[in-house]
């Protein structure tokens, strides 16, 4: 099922606040992974993972370096479940 | 003519490990002793592997001579003999001989003769792998008791500019005698490949690429280290889970936990992914032992030992994963 752009955030926020501590109020798509929430590699990697299962998508590991911030993320994921 | 019935093998109706032995390098490599040529820090590397200390074997030091300490103890602790082993498996990805196999040598040097020898390339799955086949061989007929050692001089693969694995890797060896026994001591080996996924960890070029053009350099070790660390962290624990099932028995049933020694940021994921009570020993060798390929295992199973932290009669699940892709998994009950 299709989620909005909205419940794609509040859900990744949810994924990345497990795997960092971070606040999810803290995750917003403007934000870079590396950048401004200090995930490294393998975190973001683990964050793709579960993303992949709570909104039952496909993300290439390719693909990965592409996903630059939190909103390229929630783009790539409302793309691949339309 | 009719034609003769011929006899077949048969086995024991059950093996086991009867001993486990461990050698590993004797100089201990820091953090800061490599983190130079990859710009990189003691804090970086703990960060991303949970390695404090890799052991690293002397220049004088090779495969078969690490394979050899691990054996003697294994067998002794076994209560048998070299000349008791009637099967040397080796798994090693730094034997840099192509032939012979380095298991005939060890087994040579060991007083097995003649038992069967050969070696496995299985990588970092390797010892689960020959766990597997030792168990099949015994109950078989085909051997009594098998010599299986994961053995690796992983500093002979390195490259110390690459920043994807190579100050990941230990030198060390592992070794378990597999023989009769009067109780299941093994469960079912979960085992497999994906060759599509060579690339994903490996050697950087072959022999005869070299010899065609050396200017290329000794081969060292490759990672796609997110992409190894996705498939690792994520799918092996459904294949250590399938184990447990095959084996007949529930995460709250086992005593210990050990997985390939690869990046302790995998082992702490599968072990979450797995579900694991608080009760499961989590071997955690790598981080003063650094990354051992195919000796990881009995090296972590070794220690768990050695420590006090299981006993003989407890059960171990066992998960070895790596280049290839290769993965094994098996229940043990521990010697």
């Amino acid at each position: 099922m299709a989620n909005s752009e909205q419940e794609i955030l509040a859900g990744l926020a949810e994924i990345v606040s497990e795997e960092t501590g971070l606040p999810t109020d803290s995750v917003l798509p403007e934000k870079s992974f590396t950048d401004d929430l200090d995930i490294d590699s393998l975190s973001m990697m683990t964050i793709v993972t579960l993303a992949e299962e709570k909104f039952e998508v496909r993300i290439p590991d390719d693909e990965v370096k592409n996903l630059v911030t939190v909103g390229d993320a929630v783009s790539f994921i409302a793309k691949a479940q339309a | 003519m009719t034609r003769p019935t011929l006899t077949q093998a048969t086995g024991a109706a059950h093996s086991r490990i009867l001993g486990i032995g461990a050698a590993r390098g004797e100089n201990v490599v820091t953090n800061d002793d490599i983190a130079g040529p990859i710009n990189s820090s003691d804090e970086w590397i703990q960060q991303r592997t949970g390695i404090i200390t890799r052991r690293r074997a002397g220049a004088d030091v090779d495969v078969l001579d690490l394979s050899e300490a691990a054996a003697r103890q294994a067998i002794a602790a076994a209560g048998l003999t070299g000349a008791d082993i009637d099967a040397v498996i080796l798994s090693t990805v730094t034997y840099f001989e192509q032939t012979p196999a380095g298991a005939a040598v060890l087994a040579d040097r060991l007083g097995a003769t003649p038992a069967a020898a050969y070696d496995i390339s299985a990588a970092c799955a390797g010892y689960c792998y020959g766990i597997g086949q030792a168990d099949a061989l015994v109950r078989s007929g085909a051997a009594r008791h098998v010599l299986v050692i994961g053995a690796e001089k992983m500093s002979e693969f390195i490259d110390p500019t690459d920043r994807s694995i190579s100050f990941l890797l230990g030198d060390g060896a592992g070794a378990a005698v597999v023989g009769p026994s009067d109780f299941a001591g093994i469960g079912p080996t979960i085992w497999g490949s994906d060759g599509s996924r060579a690339k994903a960890v490996g050697q950087t070029h072959g022999w005869t690429e070299l010899r065609d053009n050396p200017a290329l350099g000794w081969p060292t070790l490759r990672q796609d280290g997110q992409s190894v660390f996705k498939w690792a962290a994520f799918e092996m624990p459904k294949i250590a889970q399938q184990a447990l099932d095959a084996a007949g028995v529930t995460a709250d049933q086992i005593q210990a936990f050990v997985p390939h020694q690869a990046n302790m940021r995998i082992i702490d994921q599968m072990a979450k992914q797995l579900h694991l009570p608080a009760s499961v020993v989590i071997g955690r060798d790598i981080a003063d032992t650094g990354n051992t390929s195919s000796a990881s295992i009995p090296l972590a199973t070794d220690r768990l030992l050695q420590e006090g932290a299981v006993k003989s009669g407890d059960l171990a699940l066992q998960i070895g994963f790596g280049a290839g892709l290769v993965y094994a998994a098996q229940v043990v009950v521990l010697p």
